[in-house]
């Protein structure tokens, strides 16, 4: 992922002020980690690096830790973040079926960021609402039953959304009854 | 910890010293049991790859022997039909995502996996577990040598020997689960990566896994 302009900077004070409040031990390494990525919103790779460096752990032992905690995010979250839920019950509705289609859509594979920071791809598992199967988040907002036809739809209602403040005035609108409502409202339907 | 001991194993009756790992005195006194993570000179064993069971009288399960340490009056078993099935298990999920290409491994005739079926008359497949292909892009970055990740077993013998002999830290285990593997930071190719080319992990591959090019035929 290409650094914004800044960045580089911000990624290292921001490494040398979590390390400089840290034991620099092994056993200190995951609070580490978590506390860079509570600031920065992801690891970069030039974070993990001068981590490696000041905890004298090798750097592929800290892309190790990186890599095996789903916790930890390799890539900056996107302008507009798509979660789609994978559990038992939107796994054996086709939830596979509707990450390949964002994942086609968006040209990047789950787990990654489009180069524009524009969108960023991840699968979860079990949103809480199975009955809406296959469901998916989009900037906090719960999706029910999304087909692939239904992704075509989110992605140009997302495409028409400017920037992330945009996104995220229009969700903060709804944020707090809009999830509870959406559900209600697709089990009242259903009834 | 040389203090000498008695212990059998499979009826045979052993001098061993107290305290070593039972896998270790049992290969000493050619009793062969299978085994691909274990290293002699680590203190706490990964146990990982499953294979290095035996049975000791008076233990209601099972145990590795990487892990075991020898005991006076030991009596250990190294085949029951039990065990045989436990480590034909732990070998068919090695097999399930391995790439079984033999012929055209550099590894033929000098693997582990081999020499693993060949003592224990398993075979070199497997149908009970779904098979996972890989399709791992071949390292071939370093001049000597080159990784294929398709035939890794996840026995850490290269992370150790890179650890603890190279002393680099090039490698590492990265990924969970089915896409658990051995790879540089950020997955890079080892020729641009810190590794210095020393091949003393090539040397500890127990598999075809990282293989000097020149012994591909």
């Amino acid at each position: 992922m290409q650094l914004m302009e800044g960045e580089k900077e911000q990624i290292l004070s921001c490494v040398d002020e979590v390390l400089s409040n840290s034991t620099k031990e092994k056993e200190d390494l995951i609070p580490i980690l978590q506390k860079v990525q509570a600031k920065l919103g992801y690891l970069p790779v030039l974070a993990m690096e001068k981590i490696a460096e000041g905890t004298d752990v090798p750097a592929a032992d800290v892309y190790g830790l990186a890599t095996f905690y789903n916790q930890f995010r390799l890539n900056p979250p996107g302008d507009h973040e798509v979660k789609v839920c994978l559990g038992t019950a939107c796994y054996m509705v086709g939830g596979d079926i509707t990450l390949e289609s964002f994942e086609r859509r968006m040209e990047i594979k789950e787990g990654e960021t489009t180069s524009d920071r524009r969108y960023s791809l991840e699968r979860v598992a079990c949103v809480g609402c199975c009955t809406m199967a296959p469901v998916v988040v989009v900037d906090d907002e719960v999706e029910g039953k999304v087909t692939p036809t239904r992704v075509d739809g989110i992605m140009l209602e997302l495409e028409g959304k400017s920037d992330k403040s945009d996104a995220k005035d229009s969700s903060n609108g709804s944020k707090n009854t809009g999830n509870k409502d959406d559900s209600d409202k697709e089990e009242g339907e259903r009834i | 910890m040389s203090e000498l001991v008695k212990i059998t194993i499979d009826d045979r009756e052993i001098e061993a010293r107290a305290g070593e790992k039972l896998l270790w005195t049992a290969l000493e006194n050619d009793i062969y049991i299978p085994h691909l993570c274990a290293i002699k000179d680590e203190k706490r064993p990964n146990a990982s790859c499953r294979l290095c069971f035996v049975e000791i009288e008076g233990v209601d399960h099972p145990v590795t022997a990487c892990t075991r340490k020898v005991e006076e009056g030991m009596v250990v078993k190294t085949r029951s039909p039990h065990l045989d099935r436990l480590v034909k298990t732990g070998f068919e999920l090695l097999l399930s995502d391995h790439d079984l290409k033999c012929a055209k491994c550099a590894a033929n005739k000098s693997c582990a996996l081999q020499t693993i079926a060949k003592e224990r008359g398993l075979k070199l497949r497997q149908k009970r577990f779904k098979l996972i292909e890989r399709d791992y892009k071949i390292d071939d970055s370093p001049a000597e040598f080159a990784y294929n990740r398709s035939r890794c077993v996840l026995c850490g013998q290269c992370v150790w020997a890179d650890r603890e002999e190279a002393k680099v830290g090039a490698i590492g285990f990265t990924q969970r689960g089915v896409n658990r593997a051995v790879t540089t930071f950020e997955d890079i190719p080892l020729a641009d990566s810190i590794c210095t080319e020393c091949h003393l992990c090539v040397d500890a591959c127990p598999v075809g896994a990282l293989y000097y090019k020149s012994d591909l035929k």
